[in-house]
């Protein structure tokens, strides 16, 4: 089945999504979409589910033009789309899930699902997937949840497959198994779209690529004829480079240390389990490993949002185990969070207002019991200026500035202060290209001046990038550490250690148990 | 260094708080049966089982009032103790619910030392008393599984029991049943245009609900019933025996000779039971209430569906008023429910969200509500007041969650907006 679209265009108030796109997706095929969070790829892409419906523009199914209304029409038209965010009742089995919405049935409206089962199986083996068809979604590692959104629209007789972002919550071996499916998928006849914004993913496994930026098509063809710094161009506007500078480090004296660390959460499961780790003065560390893997705990427990279970957190010399946040906080321990929409800022709050979330109580913008705004302002504008927070105003609702400028925002908070750790988590998601660069320069320049910096993300190349030693999270352990000074990491070794397999076979690294010294 | 720290090594802080709350309490409970609870060593417990009429008759039952309160109170310690010292992870509840069955049973025990009961009459009165329960537990269901919150359960439930007097006064009982029900789908129809339309807040949109019928029917009744008393007298509907089966000693009194509510409160439990869990629109009403924008990808009206259930649940509720008038006395007074629907939907979330679960949850209330009747005549010492809180401090300990953890489904509260 082949699918055309012609002059889809797409406005939400004052944002012009989508403008003017021709796109063909042919059986058989695997398309590349590629844009950066925010050109415009999710919303043709629900265009083209039927999510939404285009202001202008038509969609042509096999060269005659279809109308879509709602979700249900595209699925009777044979388009499947795998969202970025999984559609999965996590409650439910993995063949409840498949079914759901097209429930073979018999009796009075009895649900059959013993036949479900055997049709679920049927497709299951056809494309190698191994899923198990009864286990409960939530109990799933997020690879094998992602089969299941693929076996869903298969279920469904999808002809054209829509994956939107797929690798994003994927281990490097996990997106090979992935790659492996999608060219089974191929072969079997299916028209495929691939939505990213990796570049080395459209070189692999794509056969034509189409770049969107900002809501436009700015480039086709095939991939053969593309280099990686030519997409990048192409999507960014401007020529890009991946790397930052990053100078030889010079490591001073200890300023984190973790001990024999432990975290239980309410329901007595391990969340963190005898995490030893160290960070010194003048050098990055990063965290990687696959999100939920007690990234988040870590950095709840050094940030004092968690109390840890055993073990002892060390800063600077002192115990600050029991400290609480403000303590740690005004001792010098900077937290970007992971998600700056639920803890990051407060969206409602004007930019000035959320500069000095963090120092409201510091006797630099009080007087007595108010706060002397004419001072938080002038600080925020100044911070805004030298963060380079692209906003007309510090009086404007922070929730109206781009992902880039509020995570901009949010990083000179946290910087600006008279800073000894900065714990980053997650630090570019959600972000433009530009601000990306901009974050990284920030980060390293505060490594330059002495200071220790944390890294924790789930992007391998932020990590590989950024770090002077890395320590891979599994399972609540450190599963690897790694020494990174001059680019020097195995790529697959730290994708092996991610999904777990790596126990004891890293070259040049000690065991989780080397406690506190550089490997 | 140790390449794994088992639970047990890293855990001396760790406390199985939920095991020791509970093994406290059994102990403590094991006192208060050890050493409150006290009755002469020849004192005899009597409950009586087969009524003078029945066919076949069965022997009475007889205690050793305080070698039973003994044994009672040793099995109360040791399930406390144990629970104490080694935590009982998933056996908590368990070890709760067998500790409070036994000292509901000593606590009968001793209150029936040197008379008699009828165990008969008081299971029976058990499961009428569970029938509003376990209704309004029914409505909180159907409504929560699609992700709907309904604290106006109450209100439904006395609007209900209002439109049944009426009606079933003027037309019949049955027309009553037909009216009550009518009723309160017409105001699960406002609350789901309130909470599903215009996206008020489902505890707020609830709690006006209540407050609304609940002057409603008050001043109906103080105003208009106190002059024409006719409006207010209707004939309740009596029970009848199911032949052989209601013959059957102590089973068939509680179960078989009941009247409609009872059976119309179990049919429904068994319809609701099979077709959530059993059928393709009860999957996708579950699908609604833990993830509507899933289920709104594959094709289902997430609106339609949580307007079907929230109006069918309003129905049920209303089935379940009726009981108060037309089940009973036939006759509506002012606030008649006293927060049954609240006790319902606390069955709901100690049945989680089940309706099998719940129906158990409601005879449970059942049973605490017909203890304090029972003990009131049975002139013991303790003020009846204080037996009559005795089902809602049952509620306070079940929904505090120390019976285990209940997962409500996941998009409970939450309006569905479409992006």
């Amino acid at each position: 089945m082949d699918i055309e679209l012609r002059g889809i265009s797409k406005r939400f108030g004052p944002v012009q999504a989508n403008q003017d796109i021709n796109l063909e997706i042919r059986a058989g095929e695997v398309l590349g979409l590629l844009g950066e969070n925010g050109a415009g790829k999710s919303t043709l892409m629900n265009i083209l589910s039927g999510l939404y419906s285009a202001d202008t523009g038509e969609i042509l199914i096999d060269g005659s033009p279809a109308i879509f209304t709602g979700p249900g029409d595209s699925i009777a038209n044979g388009i499947g789309m795998v969202h970025q965010h999984f559609m999965l009742v996590p409650v439910f089995s993995v063949v409840e899930n498949v079914i759901l919405g097209v429930e073979p049935t018999s009796g009075v409206d009895y649900l059959d699902l013993e036949a479900a089962r055997a049709q679920v199986q049927e497709i299951n083996t056809r494309y190698g997937m191994e899923v198990p068809t009864d286990a409960l979604i939530e109990d799933l590692p997020v690879g094998i949840q992602q089969r299941v959104e693929i076996l869903k629209v298969l279920f469904r007789s999808a002809d054209v497959l829509i994956l939107d972002e797929p690798t994003a919550v994927l281990t490097p071996q996990e997106v090979e198994e992935f790659f492996t499916i999608v060219r089974a998928l191929r072969d079997a006849g299916k028209g495929i779209v691939f939505i990213t914004h990796k570049l080395h993913e459209i070189l692999e496994i794509a056969d034509r690529v189409s770049v969107l930026r900002q809501g436009q098509i700015v480039g086709q063809g095939d991939p053969a004829s593309f280099s990686e710094a030519d997409l990048a161009e192409m999507m960014v506007g401007r020529p890009v480079s991946f790397s930052v500078g990053r100078a030889e480090s010079t490591s001073g004296d200890t300023v984190l240390e973790l001990a024999g660390v432990s975290l239980f959460d309410a329901a007595q499961d391990a969340r963190l389990v005898d995490i030893n780790l160290s960070v010194h003065g003048g050098e990055v560390v990063g965290i990687a490993g696959v999100q939920g893997n007690g990234q988040t705990e870590l950095v709840e427990a050094i940030t004092g949002l968690s109390a840890v279970t055993t073990g002892e957190i060390g800063f600077a010399g002192q115990d600050i185990t029991r400290a609480s946040v403000r303590q740690r906080h005004r001792m010098g321990v900077a937290h970007i969070p992971e998600d700056r929409h639920k803890s990051g800022m407060v969206g409602n709050f004007t930019v000035a207002e959320n500069m000095v979330l963090n120092s409201y109580y510091d006797e630099s913008v009080t007087s007595g019991v108010q706060i002397d705004w004419r001072r938080v302002h002038a600080r925020a504008a100044a911070a805004c200026l030298s963060y380079d927070v692209r906003t007309p105003s510090v009086f404007l609702g922070a929730g109206s500035l781009s992902g880039g400028n509020q995570q901009k925002m949010v990083v000179a908070r946290e910087l600006e202060r008279d800073v000894r750790l900065i714990v980053a988590s997650q630090p570019t998601r959600g972000v433009d290209v530009g601000s990306i660069e901009y974050i990284h320069r920030q980060l390293i320049a505060c490594r330059d001046r002495g200071n220790a910096v944390l890294i924790i993300s789930s992007e391998l190349d932020e990590i590989l990038d950024l770090s002077d030693r890395i320590y891979v999270m599994f399972e609540g352990r450190i599963a690897a550490t790694f020494d990174n000074r001059g680019g020097g990491a195995d790529r697959n070794a730290i994708g092996l250690a991610m999904a777990g397999v790596s126990q004891g076979t890293n070259p040049g690294a000690g065991r989780s148990g080397n406690r506190g010294s550089a490997a | 260094m140790g390449d794994a720290v088992s639970r047990q090594e890293a855990g001396p802080r760790l406390i199985d708080w939920r095991a020791s709350v509970s093994g406290g309490v059994l102990i403590a409970l094991a006192l208060v049966v050890a050493f409150l609870l006290d009755t002469p060593w020849d004192s005899v417990s009597t409950f009586r089982i087969s009524r003078p009429r029945d066919v076949w008759a069965v022997g009475n039952l007889t205690v050793p009032s305080q070698w039973f309160n003994v044994a009672a109170s040793v099995l109360l310690a040791f399930l406390g103790t144990r629970l104490f010292l080694k935590g009982g992870g998933r056996w908590t509840a368990v070890a709760l619910g067998i500790g409070l069955v036994v000292l509901a049973m000593a606590f009968l025990v001793w209150a029936t030392a040197g008379k008699a009961i009828s165990l008969t009459g008081m299971l029976q009165a058990t499961v009428v008393r569970a029938v509003p329960i376990a209704l309004a537990a029914l409505g909180g269901i159907l409504c929560e599984r699609v992700g709907v919150i309904n604290i106006a359960i109450e209100g439904m439930l006395l609007a209900g029991a209002f439109a049944g007097a009426m009606f079933g006064s003027l037309m019949g009982g049955w027309a009553g049943i037909i009216c009550a029900m009518i009723t309160g789908g017409v105001f699960g129809l406002l609350l789901a245009a309130l909470v599903i339309t215009y996206r008020v807040d489902q505890i707020i949109a609830g709690v006006v609900i209540n407050l609304f019928v609940l002057g409603l029917t008050s001043y109906v009744s103080s105003q208009v019933f106190a002059e024409y008393r006719w409006l207010n007298k209707a004939s309740p509907f009596r029970s009848f025996k199911i032949p052989v089966l209601g013959d059957i000693p102590l089973i068939g009194p509680v179960l078989f000779n009941q009247n409609l509510f009872v059976y119309g409160a179990l049919i429904l439990v068994t319809l609701s039971t099979y077709y959530l869990f059993h059928t393709r629109h009860g999957l996708r009403a579950r699908a609604v209430g833990e993830h509507p924008r899933a289920a709104d990808t594959l094709g289902i009206d997430v609106i339609k569906t949580r307007y079907a259930h929230v109006i069918v649940a309003g129905m049920v509720a209303g089935f379940g008023g009726a009981w108060f008038t037309l089940g009973s006395v036939g006759r509506f007074d002012e606030n008649m429910t006293f927060g049954r629907g609240f006790i319902g939907l606390a069955a709901m979330i100690f049945g989680r969200w089940h309706p099998l679960g719940a129906l158990a949850a409601a005879l449970i209330f059942g049973f605490a509500d017909s203890l304090q009747q029972k003990l009131s005549i049975l002139n013991t010492p303790i003020p009846s007041e204080f037996l009559s809180m005795a089902p809602y401090i049952a509620t306070i300990v079940v929904v505090a969650g120390l019976v285990g953890q209940a997962r409500p489904p996941a998009a409970i509260g939450k309006p569905y907006v479409k992006e």
